[in-house]
């Protein structure tokens, strides 16, 4: 069993800067666990300027964003344990672990969840017609193209409009890839302005508002997409169906927060967020345990994400040192 | 390939497997031919994974038999055989009056046919085992022996267990020609590979009247009938406790909502009939008639817990709603196992046994093996307990790797269903026998790190990692664009 204060469950954005925050507000036995081979979480695959704007007050990419936080951790005594994932997180604060070592126990004063997201799939949005390959999510469709190297595709049609789906179109276009376009179900896109600007617009990309996918076609591969217009009750408009070819689909329909570790430990969720239900000031329902970032509910900056892990990582050394009693 | 087989099985679904492990029992020289790049990847991988009574089928049929004979067997031997499986037993409940006749009825056919540990319900009864049941119901049929099970690894242990035993698995042989002579069946795959074999077992599923009509049998005509069905969050996991059926009706078994053995619940199917055997296209209306029955059951049943949907066709055959399990008429060297709908799943097993009785029938020596093991080891990390997760982490680092996130699979899982005897080589083939992304993200995380093991697993560039086989590429390199 090891011992220590704060344990951080996820070393992306959210988990880094809490635990920074966390030592400088005079907590000194800090654990960070993270499940990849490096530091940084999904910041890694973000390879695309726009990140650091307010808090590093510079336009920063997302590996450059995660590398400035790992530099701050230099010297802070924080120790971290990479390529482990954590198992279990029970109510009396004691995280089991596995990595290639075996598995571990670590028993904290306080932990901060900070899982980060997934996304939501194509089973979610039950879109009808056949199981072909070819059908990612953004996300996905990114780390392939940006950390593996492999292209999922040449023809591509893009459902939903969420920030990864409109970066995803731009980056697979300077990939040399054909994007048809992006198909979004509702009057507008919920991605950033900036992102429709600069990575649909400037590319020529057009934005299908008000339209949805109805059926996917292909028996091995993808062939196409059927899409509709919809109506205000967002049910496909009969008539308005258009067949369009590609062998590739992405979707960016949405995310949401991780909440394995959480659901398991009891954790009462809210249903709007599906992240941990806050107790104020980035409390769950269990005393002790706190969630930050993505994992507490889904943000559009990391610099919020950065910024709010700033407050839970003070608050987390309050418990510890019993300032803080609930 | 001039080795001539006793017996050559032509689709390696759960008939075929089973077929395939009952003849290894045998000194015989056997092969099954599967047309996919995967075994079980019709109807076996996509129905309602239920290990049926026996109280459905008329008295006197094989159905019937079959049935509680398979029922029996699975039960003997799912632990032995490393299947998951759940003897969570069944209701059939019932609405009003018409619903009481009917499964007073299904509890006489049940006694029958030799269905063991029933017992008629009240309405109080029911509540209180399953308090989620809509008020409407007003008494069920229990079935203690009904369980629910991986069909998948139905399919799989059996296929191992053959293939251990020397049978020959060829994939991607999908039959295009069978010519008899005097003593053998001569068989042309698609791709140009031929064997022979002295008998040809068709356990060709949806295509089994395709696979017959090759050999001059146009006695029996199988209709494609597709079911749809969606899989729920683990976490309504607990919503009922036992397989749900409603009253049987002429279109088949209702819509039933039933926990699976992987910890979600399981709602359909629909029964529609179709144009194409492998028309395998979920649809909006279909869903919403498998949940809207759904919810006469269980009312809190709701779409907005889905993961994933599916469908998946039923082989319906024209003889009476039998099976068709005999040596054919028109062809005496052609042994037809056919028409196997519901309680296929449940009745694999059995109507294996009848088959080795069929082949031997048909003039082959059948001499049995010394000695004949069945047993089989899988690991699956996220069911031990701390202690041997430790351990098999320190015999095996690869154990220590969690690749799914969601349903906690390890490196070593994959690997090991990789290299097993009838192994993955594809995307969904790793995903059924291991489960890595059949949970929330759907292989969103762990895709591309299973993509890589099969790559370095089985030797081929990453361009090569299919979904299942055939064009299902999963990704293009650079140079393609």
């Amino acid at each position: 069993m090891i011992n220590v204060d704060v344990a951080i469950v996820g070393g992306g954005p959210a988990g880094l800067a809490a635990a920074i925050e966390c030592r400088n507000s005079g907590c000194e036995n800090i654990l960070i666990l993270e499940r990849d081979k490096i530091l940084g979480g999904i910041l890694n695959q973000c390879i695309h300027a726009g990140f650091g704007l307010s808090f590093y007050k510079e336009e920063l990419t997302g590996p450059e964003f995660a590398q400035r936080q790992i530099n701050e951790l230099k010297g802070t005594g924080i120790k971290v344990m990479t390529d482990t994932m954590v198992l279990s997180v029970s109510q009396e604060k004691v995280i089991t672990a596995c990595s290639v070592e075996g598995l571990v126990e670590i028993q904290a004063k306080a932990i901060i969840l900070a899982m980060g997201c997934r996304e939501r799939t194509r089973g979610m949005l039950r879109i009808s017609g056949t199981r072909p390959s070819g059908i990612y999510t953004a996300g996905t469709a990114q780390r392939l193209v940006n950390v593996e190297g492999y292209m999922p595709g040449k023809e591509v049609v893009i459902l939903g409009s969420g920030d990864i789906g409109l970066i995803m179109a731009r980056r697979m276009t300077l990939e040399g890839a054909h994007v048809q376009g992006v198909y979004e179900i509702m009057p507008k896109s919920n991605g950033l302005k900036r992102n429709i600007v600069q990575c649909l617009d400037d590319f020529g990309i057009p934005l299908h508002l008000n339209t949805t996918a109805i059926e996917i076609h292909g028996k091995e591969r993808v062939i196409g997409v059927t899409v509709a217009r919809v109506n205000q009750n967002l049910q496909p408009i009969e008539g308005t169906e258009e067949f369009i070819p590609c062998d590739t689909v992405l979707l960016s329909v949405g995310l949401i927060p991780e909440n394995e570790l959480s659901l398991g430990c009891g954790i009462v969720m809210d249903p709007k967020t599906r992240g941990p239900k806050d107790y104020g000031a980035f409390a769950t329902s269990v005393p002790g345990i706190f969630a930050c970032g993505n994992a507490h509910h889904v943000y559009d900056l990391v610099d919020n994400v950065a910024k709010d892990a700033i407050k839970v990582g003070r608050t987390a050394s309050e418990f510890v040192r019993g300032e803080v009693s609930e | 390939m001039s080795d001539l087989y006793d017996a050559i099985i032509i689709g390696c679904g759960v008939t075929g497997a089973w077929t395939a492990y009952e003849l290894s029992r045998y000194r015989l020289k056997i092969a099954i031919v599967e047309k996919e790049n995967d075994i079980g990847c019709g109807t076996t991988k996509a129905n309602s994974a239920i290990v049926h009574a026996g109280y459905d089928p008329e008295p006197g049929t094989l159905k019937a038999s079959f049935n509680v004979r398979g029922n029996e067997l699975i039960r003997g031997r799912a632990k032995r055989m490393a299947i998951p499986f759940n003897q969570c037993g069944s209701y059939v409940i019932a609405f009003d009056t018409e619903g009481m006749n009917s499964i007073i009825q299904l509890y006489n056919r049940g006694i029958q046919n030799g269905v063991p540990d029933m017992k008629l319900l009240t309405a109080e009864e029911v509540h209180k085992a399953e308090p989620n049941l809509s008020d409407d119901v007003c008494g069920a049929l229990l079935a203690g022996s009904a369980g629910i099970i991986s069909p998948f690894e139905l399919c799989c242990a059996p296929t191992e267990v053959a293939v251990r035993y020397g049978a020959d698995l060829l994939r991607n042989f999908e039959v295009v020609s069978m010519v008899p002579d005097e003593e053998k069946v001569t068989v042309t795959a698609k791709d140009g590979r031929v064997i022979s074999g002295k008998r040809i077992i068709n356990a060709a599923g949806l295509y089994a009247d395709d696979m017959a009509k090759m050999l001059g049998d146009t006695s029996f005509k199988i209709t494609p009938k597709r079911g749809e069905y969606s899989i729920l969050d683990s976490n309504v996991y607990g919503i009922v406790d036992h397989v749900i059926f409603q009253p049987p009706t002429k279109a088949g078994k209702g819509i039933l909502v039933s926990p699976t053995v992987d910890g979600n619940i399981l709602v359909g199917p629909t029964s529609d009939p179709i144009d194409f055997k492998d028309d395998l296209a979920t649809t909006d209306d279909g869903q919403k008639r498998a949940f809207d029955g759904a919810r006469k059951s269980v009312p809190s049943i709701s779409e907005r817990d889905v993961i994933t949907s599916f469908s998946g066709n039923r082989s319906v055959g024209d003889q009476g709603g039998d099976f068709i399990c005999s040596i054919s008429s028109s062809e005496p060297k052609l042994i037809n196992l056919a028409g196997i709908e519901s309680p296929g799943l449940t009745s694999a097993p059995a109507i294996a046994e009848y088959a080795a009785g069929l082949l031997r029938q048909s003039g082959i020596e059948m001499v049995k093996r010394e000695s004949f093991d069945d047993t089989r080891t899988v690991v699956r990390f996220k069911e031990l307990d701390d202690f041997n997760k430790h351990e098999i982490i320190q015999n095996n680092p690869s154990y220590g790797r969690i690749i799914c996130r969601c349903e906690t699979i390890t490196e070593g899982e994959i690997i090991d269903a990789i290299r097993r005897p009838a192994g993955a080589l594809d995307m969904d083939g790793v995903k059924r026998r291991v489960r890595a992304g059949m949970g929330r993200c759907q292989g969103g995380f762990c895709g591309p790190r299973v993509m890589e093991i099969l790559s370095r697993e089985l030797g081929i560039p990453m361009t090569q990692v299919t979904k299942f086989g055939k064009r299902s590429y999963m990704v293009i390199g650079r140079e393609e664009l």
